[in-house]
């Protein structure tokens, strides 16, 4: 069970969320692009072992979205930021989001 | 050595002292024709059918841990082929019937058993799926009936069809070909057999790289160091985005973790397996008694084979509702696996825009079905370097063009 600290409601269990999957793709302009980067936007994935950026929806509190950076080996929650902002760098000490 | 009544019995009168290795366990050569990244199941049926149908036998198995230690050793070893589309249902009964001759073939008890797997409809609209489902299933030449409540309460008296139920059972359909096996005897009977036949089978060997030279793969780098190799297979399961970035490639498929789990052991009571998609709960009872349950993913990403505790108590409520008698019973076991999750929840089995690698993954949570065939086809398309007609539609390419599998819906809670 993760403990997700939501940057509205504070900390809570991670069944009163729902993940939204990898965050930050840009979508490409449907008029110009080419087959190859429609499917590369609306299917491929990054899928890393490691640092995930990703959008969560806090689906049972406040009903917002906001990002988070965690491990997907450890689950280690790096950093949660709100959902129009950039990744921050991370420290690696595991505090973020606190 | 044949395995056989007369191999036992010499044993026997040995003490059981002088079994032979099932297969070597050599240090790899510098160069194979064909390298299969992944001993699990899908990999090592491919190495056993390139040594067997397209003489193929300079191969080597990679494996970075155990044999069968991945997604084969831990699934819950449901074998089916009742799937929707045209293209599943000719690859997944492929499949069925190379496991209906399994044992045979291996010389090697994969302890297949066709008990049956029935589906349970709990409202109207699941009743009118399982009924296209039947009806497509029928035109493919697959066996798939529909069941009533009170049959279903025949074959199988621990299932709750109260009409007070919180699930009531208004129905259900029944594959009576489809049914278990023993899931590490699979992948030990394609090792065994593709041993004998010369494949080099190296377990403790990470693959952390793949060379690429013009296009072209020229071979890999293992923690055993590096080997050379005409053509690279992979089978890598939940690892499929970790291997294809090696070889420069972004994958449509997402890693997430799996849980089931078994009851402590009890008297027979069940001798099918029976799946709900509605609920999303599944049950069966191995040979050694304990019930074999079944839960759903994970919702978010994860390379870390445990799974959340809220997964399983979702489950086992459905659970207890459905089969009353399992109240009172104690979960002797959980466990989780990394499965690889594509968009349209259909495979890849696949050439790739690297020449000489192939990249066979997707399963996600129901490939072990599929062993036999997935290694039939992908040995077919390295050997070739083009798809046998059967996987022609599960390729990487169907994502550009738009035509998409989707056994979404489709999939009898989709393992
Ligand atoms: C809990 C659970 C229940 C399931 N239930 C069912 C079911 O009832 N019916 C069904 O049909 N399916 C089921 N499945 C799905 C099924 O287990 C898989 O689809 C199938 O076993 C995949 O086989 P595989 O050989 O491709 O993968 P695996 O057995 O996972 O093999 C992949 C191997 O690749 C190795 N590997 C990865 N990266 C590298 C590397 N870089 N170098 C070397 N080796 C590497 C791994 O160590 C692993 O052993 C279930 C899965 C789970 C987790
Ligand atoms: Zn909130």
């Amino acid at each position: 069970m993760l403990l997700i600290v939501c940057p509205w409601c504070g900390e809570r269990e991670h069944s009163e969320f729902s993940c939204g999957g990898e965050g930050h793709i840009a979508r490409p302009d449907p008029r110009t692009a080419t087959d190859e980067e429609w499917a590369d936007y609306l299917f491929m994935r990054q899928n890393p072992k490691g640092v995930h950026h990703e959008r969560w929806f806090h689906v049972h509190g406040c009903r917002q979205w906001f990002h988070m950076a965690r491990d997907t080996v450890t689950h280690e929650i790096l950093a949660v930021y709100g959902i129009a902002e950039k990744p921050p760098a991370l420290d690696g000490s595991g505090e973020g989001g606190r | 050595m044949k395995y056989s009544i007369f191999s036992l019995l010499r044993q026997a009168r040995d003490h059981h002292r002088n079994w032979p290795q099932a297969w070597r366990s050599p240090e790899p050569k510098p160069s194979y024709d064909v390298v299969i990244i992944g001993g699990g199941g899908h990999g090592l049926a491919t190495a056993y059918y390139l040594a067997k149908e397209h003489g193929i036998a300079n191969v080597a198995v990679l494996e970075k841990g155990w044999l069968g230690g991945g997604n084969t050793g831990r699934n819950t070893t449901i074998v089916r082929s009742n799937y929707l589309w045209d293209e599943s249902a000719h690859l997944y009964e492929k499949s069925l019937q190379l496991f209906e001759g399994l044992s045979a073939d291996l010389n090697f008890n994969v302890m297949f058993s066709a008990r049956g797997v029935i589906n349970l409809a709990h409202n109207e609209h699941d009743l009118k799926e399982l009924a296209r489902r039947g009806h497509a299933c029928r035109l493919n030449g697959i066996d798939y009936e529909l069941v009533t409540p009170r049959q279903i309460k025949k074959i199988a008296p621990i299932v709750n069809i109260s009409r007070n139920s919180r699930y009531p059972v208004l129905g259900g359909a029944m594959q009576r070909r489809a049914g278990n096996a023993r899931h590490d005897a699979v992948a030990w009977g394609f090792a065994r057999r593709a041993d004998d036949r010369g494949v080099d089978i190296i377990q403790n060997c990470e693959v952390t790289g793949i060379d690429v030279a013009d296009g072209r793969v020229t071979g890999v780098r293992t923690t055993k160091g590096p080997i050379k190799a005409r053509k690279i297979g992979a089978a890598p399961a939940g690892h499929a985005s970790v291997v294809g970035q090696m070889a420069g490639l972004r994958m449509p498929v997402e890693s997430h973790c799996l849980q089931a789990m078994v009851s402590e052991p009890i008297k027979p009571v069940l001798d099918t397996v029976i799946m709900s998609n509605t609920v999303h709960v599944y049950i069966g009872q191995s040979d050694k008694g304990e019930l074999v349950l079944g839960a759903g993913i994970d919702g978010f990403n994860s390379y870390s084979q445990r799974g959340g505790i809220d997964v399983i108590e979702h489950q086992l409520e459905g659970l207890c509702e459905l089969y009353p008698i399992v109240r009172r019973l104690r979960v002797m076991r959980t466990w989780g696996g990394i499965v690889d999750i594509c968009p349209d929840a259909s495979p890849i089995v696949s050439k790739t825009p690297v020449e000489g690698f192939y990249m066979n993954c997707g399963w996600g949570t129901g490939g072990f079905k599929a062993t036999p065939g997935s290694g039939w086809v992908f040995a077919h398309t390295i050997a070739q370097d083009r798809p046998h007609k059967l996987n022609e539609a599960f390729d990487l390419k169907r994502f550009e063009t738009g035509s998409l599998i989707d056994e979404h819906g489709a999939a009898a809670v989709a393992h």
